[in-house]
């Protein structure tokens, strides 16, 4: 019999089950699934904000003169022109081209960056970077183990989130961009705070050390109490980023999926002079006129019944032959209308094209939509 | 997690309130927290026939489908429809507005079947 390596733990759980949570499997670790209700989470964050613990996200810092050229000789993206203090969302290929991983990298100084990766692919990209450092002066270093990741994301996290911090502190926090970071004290540790976030919503990811996790998640609850700030779990942040038409790994994104299909061919930068797994083949993908033959596309329909993950994609006057299959879906809690990602053959990829989705043997007819399906007002669609 | 001491249950975290010769069915306490919440109810016709076991309809929250079996034999002569609308209301209230449907039951179907509220406590707690 085939045992499965126990559960990791994160160093918050001793605050989740005080507050209540259950728990779920998820990449090998046991994380808080939902508090109370998840739908409630959901609205929270959309209407206020909410606290997510994300310490299971892999943390690898790469560091030492050569940093930049190593990260971009792993990574899809061009790094050596990001300033310190930005972030970019970017990918991680094979040879082939499919998706290793999606990753998120801040720029911490000249030569230091940290590339924070799925919990699922942390040894993936792990070495695909201690790869790309060999013979360079940089070293790779895993940090999830030391670290605590704590997010706060909504409307009122910009808020949440100054009270924290000094009042130097409490202005940098205030002025950071949308994919900037800046290394400040929080609840009186210090922290790297980016504004980043899996939600849609305004919000900030904050790294401190592991010891100091449950503390700055307390204290995002104290200082946000009053502003409708909740304690929130995966289940919230998955129908949160599905709204806001983000990728999940392993849904939307694998190492069956080029960049291309899911609509991420603009991460792939071909002017940079790196070569980076997966470079060749990319290039020949992404020179082909005829694009790819499978897209990534947003489907939305009526009443209550949701396409879930798996589920095939129909075209209606051909009900036998499935042209898709979607990749994540849900009844939108925002919406009120249900919503799926799905990839289907390019021909029906177009918006406004109607196709139905086998919805345990019924039909449910859906629309090709723009993704993603819900932006924050004032959003600037970066 | 609340277990009405007045109701019977099945292994498939279900109750039944028996009254003369009609079963009112729904899901436990137990089973819509370990659901989540519910987000789309499909129901029985009305007049339907059922035999025990067979599939009334199904329960859809955020996170998975499960179905609902009859707990007995019989005709459904009542179905919540609010819950159509109304699907949280499985988890406010399981044993009162949460309520699925009721089945007039077949002549001398067998109730001796279902559990007790020890019984089925017993197992959720196991």
């Amino acid at each position: 019999m085939v045992s499965d390596p126990p559960l990791r733990h994160t160093p918050l759980e001793a605050v989740h089950e005080r507050l209540g949570a259950r728990f779920t499997a998820f990449a090998g670790w046991r994380l808080p699934v939902r508090y109370g209700s998840e739908l409630a989470e959901h609205h929270a964050v959309r209407r206020a904000a909410g606290v997510f613990d994300l310490s299971h996200m892999a943390e690898l810092v790469v560091e030492g003169a050569a940093a930049a050229t190593v990260v971009d000789a792993t990574l899809v993206g061009s790094f050596a022109e990001l300033a310190i203090g930005r972030a970019r969302y970017s990918l991680c290929c094979e040879e082939g081209g499919g998706v290793v991983d999606d990753v998120v990298v801040y720029r911490t100084a000249t030569d230091r960056f940290l590339v924070v990766a799925n919990a699922g692919n942390r040894q993936p990209v792990a070495e695909a970077l201690e790869a790309a450092a060999v013979g360079r002066p940089a070293a790779v270093v895993d940090r999830t183990d030391e670290l605590a990741l704590v997010a706060v994301q909504g409307p009122r996290a910009a808020e949440v989130v100054r009270r924290l911090a000094t009042p130097a502190g409490a202005a940098r926090v205030g002025g950071l961009a949308g994919y900037g970071c800046a290394e400040v004290e929080l609840a009186g540790v210090p922290a790297l705070v980016g504004r980043t976030g899996y939600t849609g919503e305004d919000g900030f990811e904050c790294f401190v050390a592991a010891p100091a996790g449950a503390a700055l998640f307390e204290a995002v609850l104290a200082a946000g109490r009053d502003d409708g700030v909740v304690p929130a779990g995966l289940a919230a942040r998955d129908s949160l980023r599905l709204e806001a038409g983000m990728a999940l790994y392993g849904n939307e994104l694998s190492r069956d999926v080029h960049p291309d299909e899911a609509g991420l061919g603009r991460l792939v930068r071909l002017d940079k002079p790196a070569a980076f797994p997966g470079r060749p083949a990319l290039e020949r993908r992404l020179a082909d006129p005829a694009g790819p033959r499978r897209r990534l596309v947003g489907l939305a329909g009526n009443g209550r019944r949701a396409g879930r993950h798996g589920y095939a994609v129909v075209a209606a006057d051909r009900p036998d032959q499935p042209v898709g299959r979607v990749t994540s879906g849900a009844l939108s809690p925002t919406l009120g209308r249900p919503i799926a990602m799905a990839y289907v053959d390019a021909g029906q990829a177009a918006l406004g094209t109607q196709l139905e989705i086998d919805v345990r043997g019924d039909r449910a007819e859906v629309e090709v939509t723009p993704l993603p399906f819900y932006r924050r007002r004032g959003a600037d669609g970066a | 997690m609340e277990v009405p001491a007045e109701l019977r249950y099945t292994e498939d975290h279900e109750w039944v309130r028996l009254d003369g010769s009609t079963a009112r069915v729904g899901i436990t306490a137990f089973a819509q927290d370990a659901l989540g919440d519910v987000v789309f109810v499909s129901l029985p016709e009305l007049g339907a026939q059922v035999q025990p076991g067979e599939v009334l309809g199904e329960v859809e929250s955020t996170k998975a489908v499960s179905e609902l079996y009859a707990p007995l034999g019989g005709t459904v002569v009542e179905r919540n429809d609010a819950l159509l609308d109304a699907p949280g209301r499985l988890n406010d209230d399981p044993y009162g507005e949460g309520w699925v449907c009721v089945l007039q039951l077949a002549d001398g179907e067998d109730v001796t079947g279902l559990l007790g509220a020890d019984e089925y406590r017993q197992r959720t707690t196991e």
